[in-house]
């Protein structure tokens, strides 16, 4: 992974600024071409996001046209990305991209990660709050004594099982999924798709084409097999445990923390699939390969996040 | 890669495309897509201004004089929103793209068509947003933090939402642009401690855009789950707290402060060595402080909230934390004092915006340390002392700012001088009425006048009456500055030169005004004595 910085091809031009020699890094400068893919973009994300607010403030029972519009949005989110993809590859396939391009792309696929640990971080931060802070005060521990005396005297604070609901224990009394069980198992199949994908990275600068598609392959089953858990967990918590997205903040950080993560999953592994696919035809050399870079950068973050959630969630 | 391969991908070589749609709708140029920015940018101005002239006509006299109290709260919420997302930020943002390759000697940002995306999200995330003003039910009307639960009751909460999305994914993009701009597309030579001072503080503050627009997304999720899917993040029946929303805002809503004053404290420390024709005194110490900036202003979000019932060991570390950031501030105005300081001055528009920001600035930063005091405080919170110092430190600093950098790089991106006089008269009408606009709401908001209401006692209508009148005269003065910018655009006859400035250095004045549609397409030499800030590292 190249950190910012100069290139050493830099420095070459420095003695010789005009001079073109070709094969250097830095000849000339690349600039794209005008593209209609992102005023597309722009339209599809506007449809998108107005079906879905006009879906969501209709009121129950009101006969709307947001779910239509929604769906022509996600259609046309879909489209947009295959079409803008396409042509980025052919453009990468043609030889348009040099050594700099291919740091700009790295640089904005890291910005780009850590922009989405950053929106992880605002959920983790309301789950420690609440534990930490929110539900003891309610409780009646430290600065909430009042709040405690004169509007919930007999709420006892705790984590999980009854307790977590909160004091009115909106959505009635739940269960918690036992983190040694499913949550467990799932966190052994994103350990190990993480180990497989690096392999295959491995493979991949090797040279041996075979034994990428296998490993990569692997990769994006372990990934739907972790969905297909994640899955069943949820249905076992809505049916069984009574553990919904109305359990008081229990459910709410519970179900937002592991779907936003979940979603997070379902995208890697569309990414890792396309990346499978673009092996299958050739498009990645041990020396080019960003766009298998980026997706495995994204995989282990995803990873990441679930180690945090195991513990926080689940453990904890 | 061959240089052929590079040669076909400009096939606008030479100039502009000619199609409209082609190249305005399309683009991967940065001056166009910076031009796009700054039109859009001035149109909200226009928009958000027009929502505060309601405001002052409201508050012109006591009692309700036009409007509900309703459509007052859907202004004061809209007006903020409107100018924060949709003038201050998109004009810093346009300024950025037209500037920085231009200044690091880059032939456009790093990855232009994701530039592109970054301008069209931001029309129709405000179509979206103003499209609630006209919906059954109206607008947000809860202020524009959107405290639950009052903002939970609004019904057109999604639609906001979903623009903040929008508008949040737009500065990720156009952040991330910009770093890998910075750091990967600088001309051989120009090293990052020969950079302008404006480059540096945009680095600094994508940096913090990166680290905070996921919070405030993170949070209005929040709000839209609570609302519409039965969760109970905010709810203290649920065992949630709505002070953790504004915990999570805050974390966002500080550093947000300061990405809309940092580029503004980098244009000002390019106008005033030009103007005073001396190199920036300390320019190390501008960049660390501006860094130093950066990193406390992570750790201060809670003063916001000081009446909000924080423990006191919260109160005291958030208030010395914030009263920290006025080292580094006064670093910063000490040195622009400094460079001033046996110069050989003159008094072109932009070094008057500049020097006025440099005062005014400060009184608004004055403000902010009274308000960092604790028992202070909770006497001026949610009063018009608090409106009072926002504005002078967002229409005094950050939009003065704005115009500043405007008149400065005018000549450059249109070729032509604007009308200096008709200039000067906008900067005396601007400075006057935005004193009479904002200075009395600080003795309103230190009587106890309340902010965000429609009607207030009759003790305050004089000083009401005054903040009025200058409102009408300043957003009137603003009109000025339209036909500035129509006349150098389309009617000015006096051409200007490449350096356009006597004292401007820095790669951006190398190039022909009007700056070529294509501009570095190799990498230039840099020489250090060209460059703004002189050799620094002596």
């Amino acid at each position: 992974m190249q950190f910012p910085g100069r290139h050493d091809g830099a420095k070459v031009i420095k003695r010789n600024p005009r001079g073109l020699t070709m094969g250097q890094q830095h000849d000339a400068y690349f600039v794209p071409t005008k593209s209609y893919w992102p005023i597309v973009a722009a339209v599809v994300m506007f449809i998108t996001v107005f079906g879905a607010a006009h879906w969501l403030n209709a009121g129950p029972g009101e006969a709307g046209f947001g779910k239509g519009v929604l769906t022509i949005g996600v259609i046309g989110i879909i489209g947009m990305f295959f079409g803008w993809f396409r042509s980025v590859i052919n453009e990468s396939l043609a030889g348009n991209y040099n050594a700099q391009v291919d740091t700009s792309f790295r640089m904005g696929m890291m910005w780009f990660i850590f922009s989405e640990v950053m929106f992880f971080g605002a959920f983790f931060g309301a789950l420690f709050y609440v534990r930490m802070y929110s539900l003891p005060w309610l409780g009646g521990h430290g600065h909430g004594v009042l709040t405690h005396q004169f509007l919930w005297s007999d709420y006892v604070a705790s984590w999980g099982a009854n307790g977590g609901g909160g004091p009115e224990q909106v959505g009635g009394a739940f269960r918690t999924v036992p983190a040694w069980g499913l949550p467990l198992l799932n966190t052994m199949l994103l350990l190990t798709s993480s180990v497989t994908v690096t392999i295959a990275h491995h493979a991949l600068r090797a040279g041996q084409r075979g034994k990428i598609l296998l490993f990569l392959g692997l990769t994006v089953l372990l990934g739907a097999t972790f969905l297909y858990f994640q899955a069943h967990e949820y249905m076992e918590a809505y049916n069984e445990l009574n553990l919904t997205l109305r359990s008081g903040v229990y459910g709410a950080t519970f179900f937002m923390l592991t779907g936003f993560h979940g979603l997070h999953v379902t995208l890697g592994t569309i990414m890792l699939l396309v990346i499978w696919f673009r092996v299958l035809k050739g498009h990645f050399n041990k020396d080019h390969h960003f766009g298998f870079e980026a997706v495995a950068w994204y995989w282990h973050f995803v990873d990441v996040v679930w180690l945090c959630l195991f513990l926080f969630v689940y453990i904890l | 890669m061959s240089y052929a391969a590079t040669h076909d991908q400009h096939d606008d070589h030479h100039g502009a495309p000619k199609s409209f749609f082609q190249r305005w709708c399309m683009s991967t140029n940065h001056k166009d897509i910076g031009t796009l920015y700054l039109v859009f940018a001035l149109t909200m101005f226009f928009i958000g201004g027009s929502f505060a002239m309601g405001i002052r006509a409201e508050l012109f006299k006591p009692g309700l004089q036009l409007m509900q109290p309703y459509f007052f709260n859907e202004l004061t919420t809209m007006h903020a929103l409107v100018m924060i997302f949709g003038a201050i930020m998109p004009a810093f943002v346009g300024l950025g793209n037209w500037m920085i390759p231009l200044m690091v000697g880059a032939p456009d940002m790093a990855l232009p068509r994701m530039n592109n995306l970054s301008f069209w999200i931001l029309p129709f995330a405000f179509i979206l947003m103003l499209s609630t003003l006209f919906l059954p039910g109206g607008g947000p009307a809860g202020g524009w933090t959107m405290y639950p639960p009052l903002s939970l009751q609004s019904n057109s909460l999604a639609y906001v939402v979903f623009a903040i999305h929008l508008m949040g994914i737009s500065s990720i993009m156009g952040a991330i642009n910009i770093i890998a701009t910075i750091l990967n597309m600088r001309a051989p030579g120009m090293d990052l401690m020969k950079m302008p001072v404006f480059v540096w503080s945009w680095l600094i503050t994508a940096f913090l855009l990166i680290a905070v627009m996921p919070a405030l997304a993170g949070a209005v999720t929040m709000l839209l789950t609570d609302k519409y899917f039965g969760t109970n993040f905010f709810n203290p029946g649920g065992g949630g707290d709505p002070v953790l929303y504004q915990h999570i805002f805050w974390f966002f809503g500080h550093p947000e402060v300061y990405i809309m004053i940092l580029p503004a404290f980098g244009i000002i420390s390019e106008i005033v060595p030009t103007f005073a024709r001396k190199p920036i005194f300390g320019y190390k110490a501008m960049v660390f402080a501006i860094a130093c900036i950066a990193f406390l202003s992570f750790i201060v979000w809670a003063h916001h909230m000081f009446a909000v019932g924080l423990p006191l060991g919260a109160e005291i570390f958030f208030m010395y934390a914030t009263m920290l950031i006025s080292v580094p501030t006064g670093v910063k105005v000490f040195n622009w004092v400094a460079t001033m300081w046996g110069g050989s001055m003159t008094f072109e528009t932009p070094m008057l915006f500049s020097i006025a920001f440099i005062i005014l600035f400060t009184i608004g930063g004055f403000s902010g340390l009274m308000m960092a005091l604790v028992p202070a405080d909770f006497q001026y919170h949610d009063t018009y002392f608090i409106v009072a110092h926002f504005h002078y430190v967002l229409v005094t600093g950050a939009l003065f700012a704005i115009i500043a950098a405007a008149y400065y790089w005018m000549p450059k991106w249109t070729g032509n001088m604007y009308s200096e006089f008709w200039g000067k008269v906008h900067f005396w009408n601007s400075v006057i009425w935005v004193n009479v606009l904002f200075f009395p709401q600080h003795f309103l908001g230190l009587a106890g006048m309340p902010r965000r209401i429609p009607d207030y006692n009759v003790a305050f209508a004089n000083f009401n009456m005054i903040s009025s009148i200058g409102g009408f005269l300043f957003g009137a003065s603003q009109l000025i500055f339209i036909g500035v910018l129509i006349h150098c655009v389309f009617f000015s006859k006096k051409k200007a030169t490449d350096r356009v400035w006597e004292g401007a250095k820095g790669l951006e004045w190398t190039v022909p005004s009007p700056a070529p549609y294509h501009t570095f397409e190799l990498p230039p030499v840099v020489r250090d004595e060209e460059l703004a800030h002189g050799h620094v590292n002596d």
